[in-house]
């Protein structure tokens, strides 16, 4: 069964890309259920073949989609475009903060790569032991994690963040929010290491808490307070150090 | 392009409490000036004093306790949310915040200022 269109709905869509120093016009039927993705498909599949955008798994699960939609950086395969679009106008631009590659499909290199400088990766140490940890689900440190791990890496709270605009070098939420499920990580055997690496200029103290990357993540995450935690434990661990120094 | 975090609550919070911080860091130069004129007798000190009795300087004065409380609110805000781990509903607070350093403000008003 097919849903209507919703009631008092334009017929059509009026959609602008911007594509490099451009903006293309477009005009897209609407359609019930009609996601943002749904709409870029349809324009390059019926009107424009050359229109570079990026997606993979078109249910929330791949991060692969993300995308500038009127202003707003959002995961475009989730959003109805009745939600966000009820006048029928659709601006899309790539996301902010990482280089555009063409249309609609940024390099995502410089956010992974800052997932390494911020040891956003498991390390099992030396000698891992043979059996398997046991973690209580409500130990303090494994809800620290549950808060912090449903991230897909889809670079929405990257571009919606004011800080990497101001200092290119600054981390970001998804990487820092990373590091935080590490350093909570009981088995993980890097937690003074990752800790420098988060605690420097680009790193945790430099968020000013204005709340974009919690209020735009997709996944409903809240890497402000990840980076809360992260700043609580790298002035511990500083303190710690001048404790042992005195 | 992503215009939208400007608006946000988040956003307005820092942007105030860095220009009230920049407002307070220009006052206390002056301030100690003020004080400064103690050191070369009372009658230099009220001379000075007296020069802040006209409705722009009491003005002035205004929004300093303003931008005083606002600061001292939004600071407060932050260290909950950095040391206290406290998962705030960011516009309640930040508008929390504004309404707690204006009533300071009337208070200091009605008080006689």
């Amino acid at each position: 069964m097919t849903a209507a269109v919703e009631p008092g709905a334009t017929a059509a869509l009026q959609v602008r890309i911007r594509r490099g120093e451009a903006v293309a016009a477009f005009t897209v039927p609407r359609r019930a259920n009609q996601t943002v993705l749904d709409v870029v498909t349809e324009i390059q599949r019926d009107q424009d073949p050359t229109l570079a955008y990026r997606f993979a798994c078109r249910v929330g699960m791949c991060g692969s989609c993300g995308m500038t939609v009127n202003g707003r950086p959002r995961w475009t395969c989730r959003t109805r475009v009745a939600a966000v679009a009820p006048d029928g106008d659709l601006l899309l631009e790539p996301l902010r903060n990482l280089p555009v590659v063409k249309d609609l499909a940024v390099d995502m290199e410089p956010f992974f790569e800052k997932w390494r400088r911020a040891h956003g990766y498991f390390e099992p140490g030396e000698n891992p032991p043979d059996d398997f940890a046991v973690v209580q689900p409500d130990s303090a440190e494994r809800r620290e994690v549950d808060a912090g791990i449903e991230c897909i890496n889809c670079g929405v709270c990257y571009a919606a963040c004011d800080l990497v605009t101001w200092n290119p070098d600054y981390l970001g939420p998804a990487a820092l929010n990373r590091a935080w499920t590490l350093v909570n990580d009981v088995r993980d055997r890097d937690r003074d290491g990752r800790l420098a690496a988060v605690a420097g200029d680009a790193g945790c103290h430099s968020c000013h808490s204005h709340m974009s990357c919690t209020e735009h993540c997709p996944k409903g995450l809240s890497p402000t307070f990840a980076i809360a935690g992260l700043k609580r434990e790298t002035g511990k661990a500083a303190l710690r150090r001048l404790w042992k120094r005195g | 392009m992503t215009r939208a975090s400007l608006r946000r609550p988040g956003f307005a919070a820092a942007l105030i409490h860095r220009l009230s911080g920049i407002a307070l860091a220009l006052f206390l130069p002056m301030h100690f000036i003020a004080l400064g004129t103690a050191l070369q007798g009372a009658d230099r000190l009220e001379s000075f004093l007296g020069l802040t009795q006209n409705g722009f300087v009491r003005t002035a004065e205004w929004g300093l306790v303003c931008a005083l409380a606002v600061h001292m609110a939004l600071g407060l805000r932050v260290l909950a949310i950095e040391w206290l781990r406290y998962r705030e509903r960011t516009a309640l607070v930040v508008s929390g915040c504004l309404a707690t350093a204006f009533a300071i403000g009337l208070l200091f008003l009605l008080g006689g200022a």
